[in-house]
């Protein structure tokens, strides 16, 4: 039996199953698939054309009156992480600042924010015409480009695509003062944002803090860079609810998406003094790498995931068999998911036979540095509820793992969370649920 | 936590490669000579640009620091350059790099890595070259299949990749074998001195043995040039180059933005002594804060950095008589200087003028991401050699700037305990206080 390093006491997300984590937590219950044909650009020209998107929303909506301004400085991976953060403050039943300034409940600078962030990318529409100013013989030119192009932009322009301004505007909006953090490790960000933010509650520098991560990924650059790395699903573009098969053996690929997802997390004693409903408490967390000259994938025998997975179940003082439910990374990559597959199985020995195991992904998308969130949502969720709902695409399981098949009622008391990223960062959670 | 448990974390290797050399004692003694590493853009063509210089990285060759270059020729130039300041950093801390058998005494699943570290840049010519096949004059707006299929023929997977901010901590990862906590962060300026502090908490509470950190960044690429000449923070004084950075005058004008990468090796005590490495400094304090204030602007009473400041000294357990040099952020833009000023008087009231300050942005122009750690490095020296590094160009004093900037030379002075502070866009304050090794 271990101290907490922190409880979760809010929720919030935005994915492309809508634009609450109880939108989310619903749609995951049905079995609805968010992935569809892209919208936000035509993508005929591109080997795979579908993505999760995210539902419509007015970013005017989740930002204070006063504020309004500063919505011309926010790329799409800003506006979804203030959505994220709105619902994750309301679910915890918080007044901050951005609710009514004469009832805050939080104190600002005993209040920490970590994020984690992508590459934001620039929006090619907005460059394009500075661009088609700085062409000489049907090429781009940079002497052109500087003396003139250039000042087409708007002189906030690189403001919007530092990957620190999700957690600068979201701290603005809630008056959050204290350590602030922009974790950038890719697909794994979210959960090493989440770590990070549980250590700095239990050193004592924070009360609470809002941990999670956001990432607009439906961007043509972005969206190209992964079709270039063969990372992008091409095989299902007539059929996208199948296209996203983790552990499957018809994978082709991952399928990505846009979203934002949030935690609200609190020292125990905080939230008893506030009598917050708590879903779950931290109880470990495990970081590692996996070294692999191709580091666009995963070592193929998963040791840096494994590392992980077992600094988390150390820390957590807890063996194998007392995990209730696995969720793992699981991207539909055929030999990422061969290499977690691997790493579970090495420290969970035959213990993996039975514990269930719920890819997201399917479902929800590849949301790059929201999905280590978007999967401690879902996690809380299903231990509330002691619901394990059937996963999607994945009715030739290649892996050993128990992928569940049929939705399972269960008191849930250990669930496993894993994530890792190309360039090899991983991350494991083991959350608990509070006595 | 309880304070009995506390590891003392010590620092046992340092690294850079900056714009004033390419490792820690060519650094240094372009420092102590007050030599500026800013000159005109050569990275790329910047001639029509309102900011036509730049502190660049020169001659650097990764053959020199790894045996196995062609694991790192695909990195972008920030990645290649953190492989080379780790590089140097683990051969004074006795760790050994690029090997199944390191035979070190250090448990690879206890070595982390943090890096405050940027994205890389785009490929430029492929990137505008694709836009300008792609828009449609007609409508005003992009053709996404002609963009494609020259994106597609022309761009490639792995330079795509490594733009990723998370890419240096890949490369440290393949050099050095760590297995343990590996993050990556960024938080524009404050980056690497974030990363540091982290760090230092995670080898503190007992999460590592040993963490490589710092930072790495460039941004001297055509975006990042455009975007800080949008914003006017860069100098553009095109006419005087080496004199432009020239931090707390009344006639600065804006940073100069520099590159590289400065890599510090944090140690629990025990580790240090039972490896018997050599031990520079221990590093004892950390604060970080967020302005919540604008992302335009740092708040006009500096709280944010005041807050940050405070918290270090708190962690550490000191009082604002205790500092015996501050290497500031110290920019060369009107804001940072004066908001920055303007926190150390808050903080240390009195004592302010009693306790040197300086920038060495003024040498070595603002590194951006890795700027916190390249300085901490200074820190380190400061404290070993008994010498302040000095804010060079200091000619015109700004007279609502009246600390003691350690003006145009350097300064014989026993440095006990030395603070670094770091002041990003967006709000990020980050601060790290070190001190003497003393048993």
């Amino acid at each position: 039996m271990t101290a907490p390093l922190a409880v979760i006491t809010g929720l919030g997300a935005i994915t492309p199953l809508g634009l609450s984590y109880k939108d989310l937590w619903i749609a995951i219950q049905q079995e609805k698939c968010g992935i569809n044909r892209i919208t936000a650009f035509d993508p005929a020209g591109f080997t795979c054309q579908i993505a999760g998107q995210a539902p419509e929303f007015a970013i005017r909506d989740y930002v204070p009156k006063a504020m309004r301004k500063t919505t011309k400085l926010m790329s799409r991976d800003i506006e979804l992480a203030i959505v994220a953060a709105d619902d994750a403050f309301k679910d915890a039943g918080i007044i901050t600042k951005a609710f009514d300034e004469q009832n805050i409940t939080i104190n600002p600078k005993r209040t920490a924010i970590t994020l984690g962030a992508g590459l934001i990318s620039c929006d090619l529409i907005e460059l394009a015409p500075a661009v088609a100013r700085s062409i000489t013989d049907g090429k781009f030119d940079i002497k052109k480009w500087g003396e003139d192009g250039i000042n087409l932009l708007t002189p906030l322009w690189l403001l919007k695509y530092l990957p620190n301004m999700l957690a600068c505007h979201v701290g603005i909006i809630h008056d959050i003062q204290g350590p602030s953090n922009t974790i950038t490790c890719a697909e794994a960000a979210a959960q090493i944002a989440i770590g990070e933010a549980a250590q700095i509650i239990a050193r004592g520098d924070a009360d609470l803090a809002l941990a999670g991560g956001g990432e607009a990924k439906v961007n043509p650059i972005v969206h190209i860079r992964q079709c270039l790395l063969k990372r992008a699903a091409s095989n299902y573009n007539d059929n996208p609810t199948a296209a996203c098969r983790p552990f499957d053996a018809k994978a082709s690929g991952s399928v990505f998406g846009e979203a934002a997802a949030c935690i609200i997390m609190e020292s125990p004693e905080n939230a008893k003094n506030r009598n917050a409903k708590i879903y779950a408490q931290i109880s470990g967390l495990g970081q590692s790498c996996s070294i692999n000259p191709k580091y666009e994938s995963i070592e193929p025998d998963g040791k840096g995931i494994q590392y992980a997975i077992e600094s988390a179940l150390d820390e957590a003082k807890i063996t194998p068999q007392q995990l209730d439910l696995i969720i793992p990374h699981g991207t539909g990559i055929l030999a990422d998911d061969a290499a977690e597959a691997a790493a579970i199985r090495s420290v969970l020995g035959s213990a993996a036979d039975a514990i269930p195991v719920f890819p997201t992904k399917s479902l929800v998308s590849n949301t790059g540095a929201a999905a280590g969130a978007v999967d401690v949502i879902a996690a809380c969720c299903m231990m509330r509820d002691g619901i394990i709902p059937a996963a999607k695409n994945c009715e030739n399981n290649v892996s050993k793992l128990n992928i569940v098949k049929q939705e399972i009622k269960k008191d849930i008391n250990y669930v496993l969370c894993c994530s890792y990223t190309y360039g090899g960062q991983t991350a494991a959670v083991v959350l608990k649920k509070y006595e | 936590m309880n304070e009995q448990n506390k590891n003392r974390v010590v620092i046992t290797g340092i690294g850079i490669v900056c714009p004033l050399g390419n490792d820690v004692p060519t650094m240094w003694d372009n420092i102590l000579n007050c030599r500026s590493g800013v000159d005109a853009t050569t990275i790329f063509d910047a001639s029509t640009f309102p900011t036509k210089f730049c502190s660049e990285v020169k001659n650097f060759d990764i053959t020199k620091y790894t045996k196995n270059p062609k694991l790192h020729e695909q990195g972008n130039r920030h990645s290649r350059f953190a492989v080379g300041a780790a590089a140097e950093a683990c051969k004074q801390a006795k760790i050994n790099i690029e090997t199944e058998n390191p035979a070190d005494g250090i448990d690879r699943k206890r070595m982390g890595i943090y890096l405050g570290a940027g994205e890389g840049s785009v490929d430029n010519e492929n990137f505008f070259n694709a836009i300008v096949q792609g828009w449609d004059d007609a409508s005003n707006n992009m053709d996404w299949n002609k963009w494609a299929a020259v994106a597609f023929g022309k761009m490639t997977a792995y330079r795509e990749l490594e733009q990723e901010p998370n890419m240096p901590a890949a490369h440290l990862a393949m050099l050095t074998g760590a297995r343990g906590t590996v993050r990556s962060c960024l938080t524009a300026c404050a980056a690497s001195t974030q990363a540091v502090g982290e760090a230092f908490k995670i080898v503190q509470s007992g999460r590592a043995d040993i963490m490589i950190t710092g930072g790495a960044h460039s941004m001297i690429h055509p975006l990042g040039i455009t975007g800080f000449n949008r914003l006017t923070a860069l100098s553009t004084r095109n006419d005087s180059p080496q004199t432009a950075s020239r931090p707390f005058s009344a006639s600065r004008d804006g940073f100069v933005i520099g590159e590289g990468a400065a890599i510090v090796i944090l140690e629990t005590l025990e580790s240090a002594k039972k490896r018997n490495v050599e031990i520079l400094a221990e590093v004892i304090g950390f604060g970080s804060s967020n302005d919540a204030f604008r992302v335009t602007d740092m708040h006009e009473e500096a709280r944010g950095a005041v807050s940050a400041i405070e918290s270090a000294l708190k962690d550490a357990g000191l009082t604002n008589k205790d500092i015996d040099y501050i290497s500031t952020h110290g920019t060369s833009t009107s804001e940072n200087d004066s908001i920055e000023t303007l926190a150390i008087k808050t903080v240390f009231k009195e004592e302010a003028k009693n306790t040197p300050v300086s920038s060495v942005k003024s040498m070595l122009g603002h590194l951006i991401g890795a700027a916190g750690a390249a300085e901490l490095i200074t820190c380190v020296l400061a404290i070993r050699d008994g010498i302040l590094p000095p804010t060079i160009n200091y000619n015109d004093p700004d007279p609502a700037l009246d600390l003691d900037y350690v003006p145009n030379k350097p300064r014989k002075a026993d440095v006990n305990i030395a603070m670094d502070e770091s002041f990003g866009f967006g709000g990020q304050n980050n601060v790290v206080i070190i001190k003497k090794y003393q048993k």
